[in-house]
């Protein structure tokens, strides 16, 4: 007798349990993306890098020459993701202190006007935070007491005491003395500004209020300006940070597009042998993709990063096109256990769908109809030759390729660059197509080839609107997470044991009560 | 834009009503015959026994169970010219691919004569036509997964032209009965018609009549889907057809769960002349057109059996087949 199997039937909880797994795995890892990598849900949130070029000159006076250059490195709002110097002659090296980075150039003798480079690239990152190192607090001890002259010293209480009653903390406090600084009526701040810089009385102000503060360089970022020199501004120290203010404002929010070029304290540029010296800055902005940006990212991220990104240019292309398969798996087992549509071979057409992602939509139908429909009539012709199946397969595949040869030089010598393209059908596939749709034409007429072969087309182009939808495409590719989400989807539908839409048409005369 | 969007409401909320009105008539769809039957039903391991032909006839006949002679076996390009002598003695046979499926690949020769073959349609074909056919099923063009495959070569079933005269247009009809855990749940005739070109595929045209389990009568039957009363070649008044022998035939349908251990599956059967009911094939993969030719849905046959208890000494095909054509009668609504 034999056994009865169905009897004990396993618990479909494990399966739920692993859906919910995979759903659990695929939303965190996506979110985790977005959160930490800054990678965004949707392609349009198109992302800035600065190109920025400091161009330093100065006349060296024979001899040997040093030229120390600080650099700046990623802070609030802005990730360093390269940097390089160009300078003929010139030996580089960089000095990375706790606080500062310095580009430094040497050369055994230089004469006469010298030039030298050094460019930087940042990506504009919300989720860029300031480098630790450079936020370590400041020693009370370092803290210099200023002294004022008999002419300053009411003045400097003065505008202390107003800041300190409208103030509650060291940043609103700066914000006060900028305000009266820059307020043309204020009797002080003209005693303060007829002999000192803003800058130079806002810091003695800081300081005679024991507040700690630095003067730092920044230049403004705007798109395509050139022979920009730095500016300088003031930080101050709050809490666990450094706050930046201009002291030519009172607007201190609009300071998202500064970038602080230099913030060692110490000088911007040292030239030892030379004279003469200035910098200038140039910069532009370009809007880059998402992909780009998180790429760059990626590969200035120290951090351990399990991404495409990380790969080498040419993988990750490839990768491009993979992680778009599953889709394409996806929407096949939509159409056959959903909607119930016959296709000829079960992830042919994903395959079609490939090849029409390299030849555009239109062309690729065409193509498809014009292989497929040549290849019927050799292989028609072939059938009469009584040849075995492993040679008939091979002589389609032959002709096939000839077809795509005729097809390309033709388009070619029309003018058509597009036609070039069919050359990514896949020819070993077509081949089988042609045979099985041989067959199914002998045997059940042309009703079910068409009918077939047009569930294939339909599927192939449903296949490839989704792979060519540019946030389909971001999602998958820069959220592996989303891969797992795609899986949980596909065990779910294969669990679904309802009608299929074609179903209902099928059983119609079933359904009367 | 308004009459638009209601006229697509109501045509989804009618798909709604159609799927809940399925639901009610107990109507299998093809998700839940592959998951909830097929795949909990059928070990896998059982599989090559029902998909290859030749093994189903071998166990068939240990089984006892009456099977077409078996002429031979053709296994190998080089002996494609063989069949010529195989086929000397036998007026009429039948060639087919040992793993193929729904009819393809099966030459029905009914005469022949010094190298030329004819068909049961009359049209000739010659000794090459034969040859080639052969070789593309040793290649395996017919067969599931296109892997390479034997060719089977068998006797001509004698359909039993008597009860059968009329009902059937050049080809044999043969009898599905799906059986379930070893009760036969329902039952339909194929015959074939001049569209379907002397096959019976329900697809192709051939007419579809469904059976009454507890006699053997037609209750209704459709071609291409619809209910039609009279055969559209010979006139014939299909509500007339009665399977004799019909005890027996269900008993040889019945006995496949013995023979192969599948829950559910299908059982083509024929009925010869001379030898009575014969196993055709059994398919572990059986199509739900049956319920469109009986009118009716499976599930509640299939529950019914489901609902059963398991006694210790499993019940014999005979008292299997008292049970269902018991429970599962149907009323003729032709
Ligand atoms: N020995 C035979 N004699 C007469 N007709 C046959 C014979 N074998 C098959 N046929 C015809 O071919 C059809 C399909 O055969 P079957 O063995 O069921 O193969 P398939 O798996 O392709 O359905 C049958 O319904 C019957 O009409
Ligand atoms: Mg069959």
């Amino acid at each position: 007798m034999p056994h009865e199997p169905g009897i004990n039937e396993p618990s479909r909880l494990p399966f739920y349990v692993l859906i919910l797994l995979l759903l659990i795995i695929g939303v965190a890892l996506s979110v985790i993306r977005n959160q930490d990598y800054g990678v965004p849900w949707t392609p349009s949130e198109s992302r800035q890098v600065w190109d920025i070029e400091a161009r330093i000159e100065f006349t060296a006076v024979g001899g040997p020459v040093k030229v120390s250059f600080a650099v700046p490195n990623s802070q609030a709002g802005f990730t360093l993701v390269d940097n390089s110097a160009s300078s003929a002659g010139y030996g580089l090296s960089y000095l990375n202190s706790r606080s500062s980075r310095r580009a430094q150039w040497s050369i055994r003798d230089a004469r006469g006007a010298q030039t030298l480079y050094y460019k930087t690239q940042f990506l504009v990152d919300q989720y860029a935070q300031q480098k630790l190192s450079t936020a370590i607090p400041p020693l009370l001890q370092n803290l210099p007491t200023p002294t004022f002259g008999p002419a300053h010293k009411g003045a400097v209480a003065a505008l202390s005491e107003q800041a300190l009653k409208r103030s509650a903390d060291n940043v609103t406090f700066t914000r006060e003395l900028i305000k009266q600084l820059n307020d043309l009526d204020n009797q002080n701040a003209a005693l303060m500004l007829n002999d000192f810089s803003k800058v130079e009385a806002l810091t003695k102000l800081l300081a005679y209020a024991k507040i700690h503060s630095k003067t730092v360089g920044v230049i403004e970022l705007e798109d395509g300006r050139r022979r920009q020199s730095i500016i300088p501004m003031i930080e101050v120290w709050e809490g666990d940070a450094w706050h930046l203010f201009n002291p030519e404002s009172n607007e201190q929010n609009a300071l998202n597009n500064v970038l602080v070029w230099d913030d060692s304290n110490v000088s911007l540029l040292d030239v030892i042998g030379g004279k003469n010296s200035k910098v200038s800055y140039s910069m532009i902005a370009q809007d880059i993709t998402p992909i780009s940006a998180t790429k760059k990212k990626a590969a200035a991220d120290s951090l351990l990063n399990f991404s495409i990104h990380s790969l080498p240019l040419e993988e990750q292309a490839m990768f491009k096109t993979i992680m778009l398969i599953p889709i394409g798996a996806l929407i096949v087992v939509f159409i056959r256990i959903l909607i119930g549509l016959k296709t000829s071979g079960t992830f042919m057409p994903v395959l079609i769908a490939v090849a029409f992602v390299q030849t555009q939509l239109l062309p690729g139908i065409i193509g498809f109809l014009l292989i497929v429909g040549t290849g019927l009539v050799i292989r028609g012709y072939l059938s009469k030759l009584n040849l075995l199946l492993v040679a008939r397969i091979s002589a389609v595949i032959i002709a096939v390729i000839l077809i795509i040869s005729v097809f390309t030089i033709v388009s070619f010598n029309m003018g058509l660059t597009q036609g070039l393209t069919i050359t990514f059908f896949p020819m070993i596939i077509l081949s089988w197509t042609i045979e099985r749709m041989s067959i199914l034409w002998e045997e059940e007429g042309a009703k079910e080839v068409l009918l077939q072969g047009g569930g294939s087309l339909f599927a192939a182009v449903l296949i490839y609107l989704a792979m060519t939808n540019p946030s389909i495409q971001h999602i998958t590719f820069n959220f592996i997470g989303s891969q797992f989400i795609v899986l949980a989807a596909i065990l779910l539908m294969g669990n679904y044991t309802g009608y299929r839409l074609l179903e209902l048409k099928r059983f119609k005369s079933l359904a009367e009560g | 834009m308004a009459s638009w969007l209601s006229s697509a409401a109501a045509f989804v909320s009618s798909l709604f009503s159609t799927s809940r009105q399925l639901n009610l008539n107990g109507v299998m769809g093809m998700n839940k015959r592959n998951g909830a039957y097929i795949s909990r039903y059928n070990p896998r391991s059982k599989y090559p026994l029902v998909d290859d032909k030749l093994k189903t006839k071998i166990i068939a006949q240990q089984h006892g169970a009456t099977v077409p002679i078996l002429i031979g076996v053709i296994e190998h390009q080089a002996e494609v010219k063989r069949i010529h002598k195989l086929v000397q003695k036998w007026q009429s046979f039948v060639i087919k691919p040992a793993r193929g499926s729904g009819g393809k690949g099966i030459l029905v020769i009914s005469a022949h004569n010094n190298g030329v073959y004819e068909k049961p349609s009359g049209q000739v074909i010659t000794s090459k036509d034969v040859e080639r056919h052969i070789s593309n099923a040793l290649a395996g063009l017919f067969s599931l997964g296109g892997k390479n495959d034997v060719a089977v070569i068998e006797n001509l079933i004698k359909f039993d032209d008597v009860a059968f005269s009329g009902f059937s247009f050049e080809g044999v009809p043969d009898i599905r009965v799906i059986v379930f855990k070893g009760y036969p749940v329902m039952a339909m005739m194929r015959c074939s018609t001049a569209v379907s070109e002397g096959k019976a595929n329900l697809h192709q045209g051939a007419v579809g009549v469904g059976l009454d389990l507890a006699t053997g009568k037609a209750v209704r039957a459709v071609q291409f889907n619809q209910p039609i009363t009279h055969h559209p070649d010979t006139g014939r008044l299909l509500s007339e057809l009665v399977v004799p022998n019909w005890q027996a035939l269900l008993e040889l349908a019945a006995s496949a769960w013995e023979m192969t251990g599948l829950g559910y599956m299908g059982t083509d059967m024929v009925l010869d002349k001379d030898e009575g009911p014969m196993v055709l094939e059994l398919n572990a993969r059986p199509g739900l057109t049956i319920q469109i030719a009986n009118g009716e849905g499976l599930l509640p046959r299939l529950q019914n059996i489901e609902r059963l208890a398991t006694p210790i000494k499993y019940p014999e095909p005979a008292e299997r087949v008292a049970y269902a054509r018991q429970h599962f009668a149907a009323q003729p609504r032709l």
